[in-house]
């Protein structure tokens, strides 16, 4: 197998929004980058994101996450532009506050409840989330149907296109200077002097650093590295209408409206291995609780439907560490990558271009699941 | 300028902004446009510029047009039958909430 010339300061292995979004803020760091991706074939949880970039009830069992969240998405407004500037892609970000139905008191009373916990769980670093009445709903988004009850609402909640996101962080890679190497699925991961080397059915790669963001590749990848990644896989599917005139100001938990006019409409929790495929029964679940929501949406042709795989750890909590028996190597889980991009680009890639994260993300090490029985 | 290859079938007539068009039996909406020569076929919902008939097999999405009033109809996948109504599909559609 021919070694690839030059050694990269950090070989990062997968090019979906995680990667891609690490590979990008490690060269606004300076840093030499290659992106190791599968390409077309990868089961890419990236293809059929929602476009949230959402913060409400996330981090409930796990504060640094909420904090962590909320981190990203402060930074998301500075990352949105950085991204339009280097890579000349503008990811459709807004922060128009976002919306989480409740239609029943009794759910409206536990996420009160939730709300009321993560708020004071924040050391007084201000939450940001409250539970509206319908009155103050009917105002924000006119037009839900008679079982909506009210909602909880965040300003710290927006949305982004994630297919022009992904594509601006690859164009953004590609004008920092960064190397792609597409159809070069990572087959194993190997000490090469105080660095590593990577190989690959494109030849073999060597960087002083290597970041594991191969989704659920990763768990099959971080044994070689003496990292230990429990993933599960969940799917989502989402239903996608024809182009409309503006309808709905501001993203909801389960439907936004694109730039481009197209209604997305989702959330749903499936355990069905990893398969990506679309069902008829599910969508057809997805589309009637869409409608209770908001009955409009029924006159609206359907144009697309699809599945996607998500990428969880045992908790639903990100994994974010680095190897103790290999000094180097990192390898990065979550399934919110369109959320945590601004984090993943602006806080996480500057601390592997130091060569070590920061305490701060101690909490997100996959040891908190030594004790736990699913594997 | 596409022409037709085979111009035998039964013919049918429709209409296109109000204008008569005819078609051959067995024409999608799409293929019996283009067999007129008329390739405007709706503004795009984002730039407003013009957009016709591209892949013809139901995958792209643009050659939307509004047939027997109701909007953003495939024109490839449509057959066309005696007396549609077709007409360009203006921009985005306009929901009543």
């Amino acid at each position: 197998m021919s070694m690839n010339e030059r050694a990269a300061d950090t070989l990062v292995i997968g090019g979906g929004l995680v990667g891609a979004a690490v590979a990008y803020g490690l060269l606004r760091a300076g840093e030499s980058v290659t992106v190791l991706d599968e390409g077309d074939v990868a089961l890419r949880a990236s293809r059929g994101n929602f476009g949230l970039v959402w913060v409400q009830s996330k981090g409930d069992k796990m504060h640094e996450y909420a904090r962590w969240t909320r981190g990203s998405a402060d930074l998301w407004p500075e990352f949105a532009g950085l991204l339009a500037q280097d890579g000349g892609i503008d990811p459709d970000y807004s922060k128009p506050g976002g919306i989480h139905f409740m239609l029943s008191e009794e759910d409206l009373e536990k996420k009160r409840a939730q709300l009321h916990r993560l708020h004071n769980s924040l050391e007084g670093q201000e939450y940001g989330a409250e539970i509206i009445d319908r009155e103050q709903l009917d105002a924000m988004l006119p037009g839900l149907g008679p079982d909506v009850v009210g909602a909880s609402w965040s300003p710290h909640d927006g949305h982004a296109s994630p297919l022009r996101l992904m594509r601006g962080l690859h164009s953004a890679i590609a004008a920092k200077g960064g190397r792609y190497v597409a159809d070069a699925k990572a087959e194993k991961v190997e000490r090469d002097g105080s660095g590593y080397v990577v190989r690959t059915a494109k030849g073999a790669f060597r960087g002083d650093k290597v970041v594991l963001a191969a989704g659920h590749g990763n768990k099959w990848l971080a044994p070689s590295v003496g990292l230990d990644v429990p993933l599960r896989p969940e799917k989502g599917q989402i239903i996608v209408t024809e182009r409309v005139r503006p309808l709905i100001p501001m993203p909801t938990h389960v439907m936004r409206q694109t730039a481009e006019g197209t209604i997305m409409v989702g959330d749903s929790h499936e355990d069905t291995g990893y398969s990506d495929a679309s069902t008829s029964s599910v969508v057809s679940d997805i589309a009637k609780h869409a409608v209770r929501c908001f009955p409009a949406l029924g006159q609206l042709r359907v144009v697309r439907t699809w599945g996607a795989v998500r990428v969880l750890s045992l908790d639903g909590f990100p994994i974010y560490q680095e190897s103790a028996t290999h000094p180097g190597a990192f390898s990065i889980n979550c399934h919110s990558g369109v959320t945590l991009a601004g984090a993943h680009a602006l806080a996480l890639a500057p601390m592997i271009a130091r060569g070590r994260l920061d305490a701060s993300l101690d909490a997100f090490h996959s040891r908190r699941f030594e004790h736990a029985t699913a594997h | 300028m596409p022409r037709r290859i085979d111009p035998e079938g039964k013919s049918i007539g429709f209409t296109f902004e109000g204008r008569p068009v005819a078609a051959r039996e067995g024409d999608s909406v799409a293929a019996a446009l283009t067999a007129a020569g008329l390739r405007d076929l709706r503004d795009s919902a984002v730039s407003g510029s013009p957009r016709g008939i591209f892949c013809m097999m139901g995958a792209c999405f643009d050659c939307l047009v509004e047939i027997d009033g109701i909007p953003n109809r495939q024109a490839c996948m449509i057959p066309v039958t005696e007396g549609l109504a077709v007409r360009r599909q203006r921009g985005a559609v306009e929901v009543r909430i």
